[in-house]
């Protein structure tokens, strides 16, 4: 088997053309990847002259799980959300990385305290973006529901709920809807009674809810009239308003926040290289420009650079009425409860 | 000049034996190409894919000791303090190589939460040093989490210690194996689910694209040379269309707002849109529509070649139209049908684009989860052990149509 592997591997590297790259960065595309194109990528290959090549992957550690066993490392540094970053970390797909080499904030602040906490949490990785997992409504219809409650309650609103088919977020939603605290979301979650509770609330939207499976298609659905209301990424509802004019409403309750970080690939010949890009790409500067796509800054220092008409676009505004997801419950629960999802899918 | 080949000399005899290797090695050689495709992109992942679906090996790699030492346990209690303390001095070099997160994963599929626990316990014991591990290792393992001191936590470590293990293949089929070794039923019930709808609905998806391609292909092979090769082109231009584009241009027509519902509400038909997309029915709808050439073609094929002489007489020999149509033409054009319908049978089994794509959640097929293993759990052993049995099952099927219909009997023109 591994021998196989080996030989696969030695054949696609004597066919690799990136032999010639000096880098290559991997990120999630989209709007996303061109603000991280302009504010990162580009003005580190003008600083130092590396040639960056910049790829597209759609998450998930499946493809580092593949290039790590196959000993053939084709990705130096990789965009990760945090919920992936704790099995990728700890299954030994990525490198451990000395953060204390992170330059100072603008401002002089030390990495250290510039840094929001959860961004330097995971040795493997330094935060990137805060996004987050939000409701938007179309105002069309009127105002809709303002709060998780209302979101989950069909007969005051009527209307098809745009959701994402995985039990992320909506296992949350479902609880925070059925009046469980916050705070106590994962451990009730964590327990049989507590998984049935989700799927029992789930069930009384279940002839509502349209599914989809990427984030792409959330603000087409709340377009077309295929749902009336919608969870998206925040970033796509607010690219849809600001770009097309769409008559669309975030609402803010219960938004279920995530970092992005950038991390490194586990034995990448490249590693000083692939340090010198995340020490470049998170500092105040390159971080403030991510508001482009409405996604908050993980620097304080570049929390300040935002003008203030700017900020309420952004999680990092809203986190005092926002669940952070919980990648260490994800990583215990998110086969067993992806398994049960799909059979609840199936009743 | 009858008797020649007898009275070949030996020399003779040897050159038209080289001359037969010869022409053997060409015919070789002309094939080689084509073998060493198949052994590279088709024997080698399907064999892989086979082993991994009962060989896995990580547990072994990590813990071998404390797996050895666990073979003597009985499963009742928690194992004694030496194979705690063996297991301690385990868990510190794997938090230090970071590798608890593969046991993590492993032993998490058995008992869900698990993972957090062995990897919070291993980073816990990442700085104490080993002299402390050696003399204190089962106190600290106990003292670091409750369910250490759980022997199903060591039942499930030692059920996946077996390098070769059935365990893929009995989850495939909603089993799993109890604390006593017996198979008892799993509390999720969805694959064999799963399985059966995905037969059940490209058998609908066979059908319909029978009750749709052969008329069509019956008109095509008896309509004048022009008119045939102009709707040839409509056959065959989705099918040079990008599957993607043909995909969502079925989204665009059956969403809810979509062509179809502004046409039935414009006539009158329906007050209100009606939900077409993300069902059953448009992954059935989307997918009958892609498959279609593979039933029309063969089906032409075979028909252009059907002498239409034989129908004729059938019926100036006083046949109704219809009967001779069943005893003549249907058994003639059978092996064009029949290697349609395998074609769009088993393409659809394995199918997933469209699914995925227009399917929602009744719409969902086998492949779908296949891919959930692939890249979302990461449960490469389960996904493997997945699509073996898909293949079984298709194997299976050709079989029994061999044994009914006879694959002789399946002609592509």
């Amino acid at each position: 088997m591994k021998k196989h592997l080996t030989l696969f591997a030695a054949l696609a590297l004597t066919a690799s053309p990136l032999a010639a790259q000096d880098l290559t960065v991997t990120s999630f595309g989209g709007a996303y990847g061109a603000a991280q194109q302009e504010h990162m990528i580009d003005p580190f290959m003008a600083e130092t002259g590396v040639n960056v090549l910049f790829e597209d992957y759609g998450g998930g550690i499946a493809e580092m799980k593949a290039q790590v066993e196959a000993g053939n490392i084709l990705w130096d540094v990789v965009d990760i959300e945090v919920i992936d970053l704790e099995r990728a970390c700890a299954e030994g797909y990525l490198e451990i990385l000395d953060q204390s080499v992170l330059p100072d904030g603008d401002d002089g602040t030390p990495a250290a305290d510039d840094f929001i906490e959860s961004a330097l949490a995971n040795e493997c990785g330094v935060g990137n973006i805060v996004w987050s997992v939000v409701f938007a409504v179309n105002t069309d219809n009127g105002p809709g529901p303002q709060t998780m409650a209302e979101f989950f309650d069909v007969e005051a609103f009527p209307g098809n709920r745009g959701l994402r088919k995985r039990p992320q977020v909506n296992m949350e939603w479902a609880l925070i809807a059925d009046g469980v605290a916050p705070a106590d979301v994962y451990a009730t979650l964590s327990t049989p009674e507590g998984q049935a509770q989700a799927f029992a609330k789930l069930d009384t939207i279940k002839e509502n809810i349209v599914w989809y499976d990427s984030w792409s298609q959330a603000p087409v659905l709340l377009n077309d009239g295929g749902a009336s209301m919608v969870q998206s990424a925040n970033g796509r509802i607010f690219a849809a308003m600001q770009d097309d004019n769409a008559p669309f409403a975030i609402v803010w309750d219960s938004h279920v926040y995530d970092l992005d970080v950038w991390a490194i690939m586990k034995g990448t010949p490249n590693m000083d290289l692939a340090m010198d890009f995340i020490k470049s790409a998170t500092r105040t500067v390159p971080l403030s420009g991510m508001q482009d796509v409405a996604y908050g800054p993980t620097r304080r220092s570049a929390q300040a650079l935002l003008p203030e008409s700017v900020k309420q676009d952004l999680p990092t505004a809203h986190l005092d009425v926002g669940l952070k997801a919980d990648g260490i419950f994800w990583a215990d629960f998110g086969e067993s409860l992806g398994e049960k999802f799909n059979e609840w899918l199936l009743q | 000049m009858t008797s020649t080949t007898h009275t070949l000399n030996p020399e003779d005899a040897a050159n038209a034996a080289r001359e037969v290797r010869m022409r053997r090695l060409q015919a070789f050689l002309f094939v080689v190409p084509l073998l060493v495709f198949i052994l590279f992109a088709f024997v080698a992942p399907i064999t892989t894919m086979l082993y991994r679906s009962i060989h896995n090996p990580t547990v072994a790699n990590l813990v071998p000791e404390t797996l050895t030492a666990l073979e003597g346990w009985s499963g009742d209690t928690v194992p004694d303090a030496s194979i705690l303390t063996m297991f301690a001095a385990d868990m510190k070099r794997m938090a230090n190589d970071r590798t608890s997160g593969r046991l993590a994963d492993e032993i998490n599929r058995a008992l869900p939460g698990m993972s957090s626990v062995i990897k919070s316990t291993a980073r816990g014991l990442r700085r104490v040093d080993d002299a402390e591990i050696a003399a204190n290792g089962a106190s600290l393992l106990l003292a670091a989490n409750d369910r250490w001191s759980d022997p199903a936590t060591w039942r499930a470590l030692k059920a996946a210690g077996p390098i070769y293990s059935s365990t893929y293949y009995l989850t495939s089929v909603d089993l799993e194996r109890s604390a006593d070794r017996s198979i008892v039923r799993r509390d999720t019930q969805i694959y064999v689910k799963l399985y059966t709808k995905t037969l059940r609905m490209a058998l609908i998806i066979t059908l319909l694209t029978v009750l749709l391609g052969y008329p069509l292909a019956f008109f095509m092979a008896h309509a004048s040379d022009s008119t045939a090769n102009f709707l040839m082109v409509f056959v065959l231009l989705p099918f040079w269309t990008s599957l993607l584009v043909r995909t969502t241009a079925w989204i665009a027509l059956l969403q809810t707002n979509g062509v179809v519902n502004s046409v039935l509400m414009a006539v009158g038909i329906t007050g209100e849109p009606l939900d077409m997309l993300y069902k059953e029915f448009s992954t059935v709808i989307a997918m009958t529509h892609i498959l279609l050439p593979f039933m029309v073609l063969p089906l032409y094929a075979v028909m252009r070649g059907i002498d239409s002489s034989y129908m004729r007489a059938a019926i100036s020999m006083g046949s109704r139209p219809l009967g001779a149509w069943y005893k003549i033409y249907l058994p003639m054009s059978l092996p064009g049908l029949s290697a349609g319908a395998l074609l769009v049978f088993i393409i659809s089994v394995g199918y997933y684009i469209t699914p995925a794509l227009v399917g929602g959640t009744d719409g969902q097929m086998i492949s779908n989860i296949i891919a959930f293993h692939m890249q979302v759990s990461n449960n490469w052993e389960l996904a493997a052990a997945l699509g073996s049995i898909l293949l079984i099952i298709i194997l299976l099927l050709y079989w029994l149509f061999d044994r009914f219909v006879g694959t002789d009997n399946i002609k592509l023109g």
